[in-house]
């Protein structure tokens, strides 16, 4: 869904999110809002994007929007992924449609100059998304599908450690698998790289004040809760706790 | 030029739309002008720090949603520190919502956040989501009793008793928390209310009940709104469901001075602002030129259309 959107809602970091008021469709009535993360933004065409499956009441409300209708959208909310300036070589790790979420990260790296490797997942090569994408902006894509035995972690993490020997890493971004958190933690811990990971959860107000959206955290030898809509979405990998 | 300026007993608010606690945050401040509305209400505050209910939290249901936060929070003290100072710089009146799980902690606690900066402290007696099954204080007029009169003697602050949907005995709770000392009513919290997931057959909250909000619980606190203000003296505060300016103004003519305005905020953050603008222009376009003039004046006394079909039919 391509959205035709003023500069001042475009000044987006990759990462961040927008609440989306979907609208209503036949017997369908979303009643709260819709966190959704930015697919990609583009300033110069005043374009605002988002990649989203079908899957309920407000996807298939969003499914309705006709070209020309409007969408009721706030943001861009949150905390989205950091890139810091020593940090040449980045590495993501993603599964399914946590790839739309990690989409824009591909276009600040190349806007930034940097090397970004993308290791996508799916179940089988049919569904894999956004490689294209990814491939446009530059970024150097290795694919792991379910159907070719080649998702499991075992060999995920065969070729993470490849590219730390090879290319080197600096920093490692992931979205939305648990049993990719664990590989990535365990993989970061061992080789010393910092990462980040993008977190989802229900969440209703989108502005901090409802308290719904929080997850738990390590740190600093305490459980801590924190919301995944204002100190998040993006969080520090390390600190994430399995779900 | 209407007159929306609002008297609840000692406090005079610019508007009668004020936030609901735990609808509102300093961060609200980035989206408008906090100042445009009647009143700050905070989230309820615990003497200790809570982490809260476990995830899912919130769920969506037709016209309206469930929670079951917990009251999570980082307790007195660093509210005190924290919360109180960010409110000064505002000049509409603080209202702080607590929260303990005796009368005792109660009375101890409203004498700590009794502080300079703080206008009022409302008292949620009523959330259905810290004891088990929704227990809470105001589902009887006996523990009400107890835990206002602890608050009274506790604070010369006005107090308000934030009632609750889960009880049979509405008027008699209002009658107790006035008799108490209450200086007004906010009626009322969330009903306590459950979802299943039929495929999981999971409850789809983690703390398996929480509280309804949102449209759909509506008709229920207008009532109770309308019960409360022809059974007590002392000011009542409509909250429940309010979508709209139609709204804001049905709970006005049933009786309430105010209203608080909670999950409508959840998904139009401007939706307080756009209310108070829209009121203003309703009066205007009816001929009024002071809102209290539609407080309680609900034409209950006339008979219903239906009895006058009844005598003529057949």
């Amino acid at each position: 869904m391509i959205l035709r959107a003023p500069a001042r809602i475009l000044d987006c970091t990759p990462g961040q999110f927008f609440h989306l008021r979907c609208p209503a469709h036949g017997p369908d009535q979303p009643f709260l809002r819709r966190p959704m993360s930015i697919y990609g933004y583009d300033t110069v065409r005043g374009e605002l994007q988002f990649l989203y499956k079908v899957t309920g009441e407000g996807t298939r409300g969003l499914a309705s929007l006709l070209p020309g209708d409007s969408l009721n959208v706030l943001g861009p909310l949150g905390q989205g992924f950091t890139i810091r300036g020593n940090w040449q070589n980045l590495l993501l790790v993603a599964r399914g449609v946590g790839l739309a979420t990690l989409a824009p990260l591909a276009q600040e790296a190349r806007r930034l100059g940097r090397n970004l490797t993308a290791i996508c997942s799916a179940r089988a090569p049919g569904y894999l998304m956004s490689v294209d994408h990814f491939t446009g902006l530059g970024a150097r894509v290795i694919t792991v599908t379910d159907s070719e035995g080649t998702s499991g972690t075992d060999n995920i993490r065969r070729i993470v450690e490849r590219e730390i020997a090879e290319q080197g890493v600096d920093a490692i971004y992931t979205c939305g698998s648990n049993r990719l958190l664990t590989l990535l933690q365990a993989i970061q811990a061992e080789h010393g790289i910092p990462g980040e990971i993008a977190l989802e959860q229900q969440m209703a107000c989108g502005l901090g004040m409802c308290q719904c959206c929080v997850r738990a955290f390590r740190r600093n030898g305490r459980i801590i809760h924190d919301r995944v809509c204002c100190e998040g979405p993006v969080f520090d990998m390390a600190e994430a706790m399995p779900w | 030029m209407v007159n929306l300026t609002t008297r609840l007993g000692a406090l005079t608010l610019r508007n009668p739309i004020m936030p609901a606690s735990g609808t509102f945050l300093e961060e609200l401040a980035n989206v408008f002008d906090m100042d445009r509305i009647g009143a700050h209400v905070t989230k309820t505050i615990t003497a200790e720090i809570r982490t809260g209910n476990p995830t899912p939290r919130v769920c969506e249901l037709r016209g309206s949603m469930l929670n079951s936060i917990g009251i999570p929070g980082k307790g007195v003290a660093y509210f005190l520190d924290n919360v109180v100072p960010f409110y000064t710089r505002f000049n509409a009146p603080l209202v702080v919502s607590i929260s303990a799980d005796t009368a005792d902690g109660f009375a101890r606690l409203c004498e700590r956040v009794a502080v300079p900066g703080v206008a009022a402290i409302e008292a949620n007696i009523s959330c259905p989501n810290i004891e088990e099954d929704g227990k809470a204080f105001a589902i009887r007029p006996s523990s009400t009793r107890e835990v206002m009169i602890r608050l009274r003697q506790a604070t010369d602050l006005p107090l308000w008793a934030k009632l609750t949907p889960n009880t049979g005995e509405t008027t008699e709770v209002a009658l107790a928390a006035e008799e108490a000392g209450a200086d007004a009513l906010v009626v009322a919290n969330t009903a306590l209310a459950m979802a299943i997931d039929i495929r999981t057959r999971k409850p789809r909250l983690g703390n398996l009940m929480g509280g309804l909000s949102g449209p759909a619980l509506k008709p229920i606190t207008l009532r109770m709104t309308y019960q409360c203000a022809k059974a007590v003296r002392i000011p009542v505060i409509g909250c429940g469901g309010i979508d709209s300016v139609e709204d804001v103004i049905e709970y006005l003519i049933a009786g309430a001075s105010a209203v608080q305005v909670g999950t409508a905020t959840f998904i139009d953050p401007l939706a307080m602002v756009r209310m108070i603008d829209g009121l203003a222009r309703w009066c205007e376009g009816e001929g009024i030129s002071d809102v209290a003039q539609l407080v309680g004046s609900v034409r209950d006394g006339e008979a219903a259309d239906m009895s006058v079909l009844m005598d003529t039919a057949p």
